[in-house]
């Protein structure tokens, strides 16, 4: 649910960082936070527990420059990943316009990662919100984990349980280290800005 | 659907924050949609990042309403916090919007209730014909 003030000729849009524990969603926006300037970005704030799991959310502001005279402000969100946090995964969901969901590439998350995106199915539509409607991107992060001793899923394994019916844009990733990262909130940020100036346009021609 | 905020509705909004501000003293206060999208911002306190306290409030709210649930109630309609100089009062704006009002010692918990009551429906119906017009199928 974009909001589009013409006061300010601003539109601020929500984009949730989804996923089961330990996924790496977190880690996303700190790297995110750790690589913009000032200009751009506000505070990241963390609701978490002593032991690095997100209790409530992360949220970062970033200002991601102009398209047709309007500011864009898009404010980033993750979700608690754990199963029992759902009641907060549904608070955070309100209102969101674009969604990315990371997929944990240990092989032992396999069943938590389908279990997730089942749960943001069933979230998103509990709003009157369809998967396969809204801006969507998939990330397979703990890609540097290839090579180590550390099992993980081959990425055509990852797009079968969790892309085979979606078929969205898909990004390889480590958060922790950087790669991927970027170029996943790019494709996110397009797809949402895309989604709300085919919006603005409609808005203008029925004017 | 998607809420869309004309230099109209910004006036009609910020003249009831106006009042809220010159009524109570509260020395800022914001109107924030229950996502934690910012709606309007009214005041002086340009230390705060007013994006993270969007944020925070509608999550605050959230939680409180669930704990309401809980207890058998629709939700609280109204938070107040209390700090040694800065104080924060929340209340629910309709079923769309929340009210932040941060005041200090220059005022009272009373005053602030009183003077934002007197406001809260005028500022539902604004919000109310906005937060509609954004479930138009054109949008």
């Amino acid at each position: 649910m974009p909001f589009i003030n013409f006061s300010k000729d601003e539109i601020q849009c929500k984009i949730v960082y989804y996923g089961p524990g330990f996924c790496g969603k977190t880690t996303n926006l700190q790297y995110i936070f750790g690589q913009t300037t000032e200009e751009i970005k506000g505070k990241m704030v963390s609701i978490d527990t002593k032991g690095d799991r997100t209790l409530f959310f992360d949220f970062l502001s970033l200002n991601l420059g102009k398209i047709r005279g309007f500011d864009i402000r898009v404010q980033l969100y993750t979700v608690p990943g754990q199963v029992h946090y759902d009641a907060t995964r549904k608070l955070v969901l309100k209102g969101v316009d674009g969604v990315v969901f990371i997929g944990d590439s240990l092989k032992v998350q396999r069943k938590k990662n389908i279990e997730s995106l089942i749960n943001l199915a069933k979230n998103l539509a509990e709003k009157g919100i369809s998967i396969r409607s809204i801006p969507f991107v998939l990330q397979y992060n703990k890609r540097d984990l290839d090579g180590t001793d550390s099992e993980i899923l081959p990425l055509d394994i990852m797009e079968k349980d969790l892309n085979s019916m979606l078929k969205v844009p898909s990004f390889s990733a480590s958060a922790l280290k950087g790669n991927g990262v970027y170029e996943t909130l790019r494709e996110i940020s397009k797809l949402v800005v895309k989604d709300v100036s085919r919006k603005i346009m409609v808005l203008d021609k029925s004017k | 659907m998607n809420i869309i905020i004309t230099k109209k509705d910004v006036e009609r909004i910020n003249g009831c924050l106006d009042k809220v501000i010159s009524s109570s003293r509260a020395h800022s206060v914001l109107l924030i949609d229950r996502s934690g999208q910012l709606i309007a911002y009214y005041g002086n306190t340009p230390q705060i990042d007013i994006s993270s306290l969007s944020a925070l409030t509608a999550a605050n709210f959230g939680a409180t309403a669930e704990i309401a649930r809980m207890l058998g109630e629709e939700e609280f309609t109204l938070l107040f916090h209390k700090g040694k100089t800065e104080n924060v009062y929340f209340s629910a704006v309709g079923e769309h919007a929340i009210m932040v009002a941060l005041f200090d010692d220059n005022t009272s918990l009373g005053l602030i209730r009183l003077q934002i009551n007197k406001i809260l429906d005028e500022l539902a119906d604004i919000l109310s014909v906005i937060f509609e017009k954004g479930k138009d199928p054109v949008n």
